[in-house]
């Protein structure tokens, strides 16, 4: 279980962490989500005990990380792939930290295959990928068994195959009971592994809840259906209470109503249907609209856009 | 299939190896042998040192041997067989050599990251900085050792050819020996010192070989003050440890240095730049 107590960290007149009172959760994958910038390093960092915080407290498992005389065994982490020497090899890179904790060399074998390095390990890292990085730096994380794990964008850099292995591997160490804290910048990236998120927006906590919770917030279920005759099906629609919208191509989007409701009416008025699909919000849409005002780096329009999408 | 996740839901902290016990120190001294011996850089720089030594000591008792027919006596009465073992173009390359040894070992992890990750596992830094110390000075130790006494015989076995070399137990060439070995740990732990204050490699290479090697040249022994500063320097204490007898004659030196004072020097620059590099390591966020 990681613990932050009212945790802020200023550099200078920055604010990077911002009072931030949070516990993450054995056995489940905790998504940690915001824009670039949003203190979500830093937060992990000070975890690690690798920055000081300014004020507040960070625990793993009810003690500061500096007081664990093993770090490994306490937590692993990913922070950053290039947080290695290009010219070792794999093998010599696990060897050396897994001898710093006491940890033999049959387990640096073992988190070897278990990332799929095992038949590079005697190349240099220098020559990697940053998909392999990552690779590496999960395997890393993973020597000491750790009941907590900590991860900084693992998903960077990997392929297809790779994203869905690493997806897969979180799930499976939440499943055994361990704490897994996954930051990300991309929603969609946690939208298959988190169960639930913290957002973070400027240093300060934005929401900390499950990840239905969270889609809730976009509040803009509906149903979307496609017929032949939408004017008709949308004056039977809206005699029943529903508000019905026209969108592009003939579609309408259909909100009071749901999806069997409809169909029984345009059976019943004898109206075809080509497609019926309900919509649940994007949680894409709910993380914009929720860190929209704490976007560090944002981009303003250079012209004005073309009216439609503009918010 | 799973090898790496054997946990049972909500087990504590029993995982592979002890978990609760202090972290040992002998562990740690391990895991930085296994950072040195894996970059081929170490390798290769190491293999400099020894070479330079023994190949430079050769070129020099060569030169002795080749010129010393045309020698006057007072010449041949003036040659150092120990000058010749350790000139000074190989105690050049060993301080630049050795200072960027130890530079690269502290300002390469400072620079690649690899000291987050290394301090995500140890969260112990000052432990892990003395660790590191220790490997490189025994390491440098060994290579300095080794290149000396190499460097020693080969000159004198060429300067027999002329029946101008010493032996190792004549006056003055066990210390020069010593004294020319230690300049190797010397140099690379001064080189972990700046890199750990200055924490990037290229900087820290230029100002380990300004303070070793230009600052003595911008200091005399004209004044009793500038001598002592002087003698604090590495390279004027090993100059004086490599003095077999008295200078000659015609050489004013008003505030020689004594041999007790370079090796004081010696001690006081191996034990400040060791706790420094601790000291700094412990205290900068990586």
């Amino acid at each position: 279980m990681i613990a932050l107590n009212a945790l802020t960290k200023r550099y200078g007149r920055t604010t990077a962490v911002d009072d931030l009172t949070l516990t993450v959760r054995p056995g489940h994958v905790t998504g940690f989500l915001g824009p670039n910038g949003a203190g979500k390093s830093t937060t992990l960092r000070i975890i690690l005990g690798l920055t000081a915080p300014t004020s507040g407290s960070a625990t793993v498992d009810g003690v500061r990380f500096r007081d664990h005389p093993r770090g490994l065994h306490h937590a692993g982490a990913l922070l950053d792939a290039g947080d290695v020497h290009g010219g070792r090899n794999a093998r010599a890179h696990l060897s050396a930290l897994a001898r710093s904790n006491d940890i033999g060399r049959g387990r640096v074998e073992e988190v070897l295959r278990e990332v799929g390095l095992a038949a590079v390990a005697g190349r240099r890292i220098g020559g990697y990928s940053l998909g392999m990085r990552q690779r590496l730096g999960i395997a890393a994380a993973l020597l000491g068994d750790p009941p907590v794990l900590l991860f900084d964008e693992p998903f960077n850099g990997l392929d297809p195959a790779g994203v869905r292995w690493a997806r897969d591997l979180l799930r499976r160490l939440a499943a055994q009971g361990r704490t897994v804290f996954v930051s990300s910048h991309l929603m969609s990236e946690m939208e298959h592994c988190a169960d639930r998120l913290v957002v973070l927006g400027r240093g300060r906590l934005v929401a900390e809840e499950s990840l239905a919770a969270f889609a809730a917030r976009g509040g803009r279920a509906d149903v979307a259906v496609r017929t032949p005759d939408p004017a008709a099906l949308a004056a039977v629609l809206t005699a029943e209470g529903a508000g019905v919208r026209r969108e592009d191509g003939g579609l309408l989007a259909v909100t009071g109503l749901a999806a069997d409701r409809i169909g029984d009416l345009a059976l019943a008025h004898g109206l075809p249907l080509h497609e019926l699909t309900t919509r649940t919000a994007s949680l894409e849409e709910a993380f914009m609209d929720l860190t929209a005002d704490s976007v560090e780096y944002g981009g303003r329009p250079a012209a004005p856009v073309a009216a439609g999408e503009q918010r | 299939m799973t090898p790496a996740t054997g946990r049972a839901a909500g087990v504590g902290t029993e995982g592979t190896g002890t978990t609760g016990a202090p972290v040992r120190f002998r562990d740690l001294v391990a895991a930085e042998r296994i950072k040195m011996w894996s970059l081929r850089s170490t390798w290769w720089a190491l293999g400099l040192i020894l070479v330079s030594m023994v190949g430079l000591a050769a070129y020099a008792a060569l030169a002795t041997t080749d010129g010393w027919a045309g020698w006057s006596p007072e010449q041949r009465s003036l040659h150092s067989p120990l000058g010749d073992a350790f000139p000074d173009e190989a105690q050049l390359f060993v301080i630049l050599a050795a200072s960027a040894v130890g530079t690269v070992a502290v300002g390469g992890e400072y620079a690649s990251g690899l000291f987050r990750g290394t301090f995500a596992a140890v969260p112990h830094r000052g432990a892990v900085a003395a660790a590191k110390v220790l490997v490189l000075a025994t390491v440098t130790t060994a290579v300095g050792v080794l290149g000396a006494a190499a460097a020693f015989t080969v000159a004198q076995v060429i300067l027999t050819d002329v029946g101008a070399q010493m032996s190792v137990t004549d006056p003055g060439a066990l210390r020069g020996i010593t004294a020319s070995a230690l300049l190797v740990p010397l140099s690379a732990l001064i080189g972990t010192a700046v890199a750990a204050l200055v924490r990037h490699s290229a900087p820290a290479i230029v100002a380990a070989t300004a303070l070793l090697l230009l600052l003595p040249t911008a200091l005399d022994e004209d004044e009793r003050w500038t001598a002592m500063l002087r003698h604090a320097m590495p390279v004027a204490a090993w100059q004086r440890l490599m003095e077999t007898g008295e200078p000659p004659p015609w050489i004013s030196l008003p505030y020689r240095a004594t041999v007790g004072g370079a090796w004081g020097t010696y001690a006081g620059w191996t034990l400040v730049a060791a706790l420094l590099t601790v000291a700094a390591i412990h205290r900068h966020d990586p």
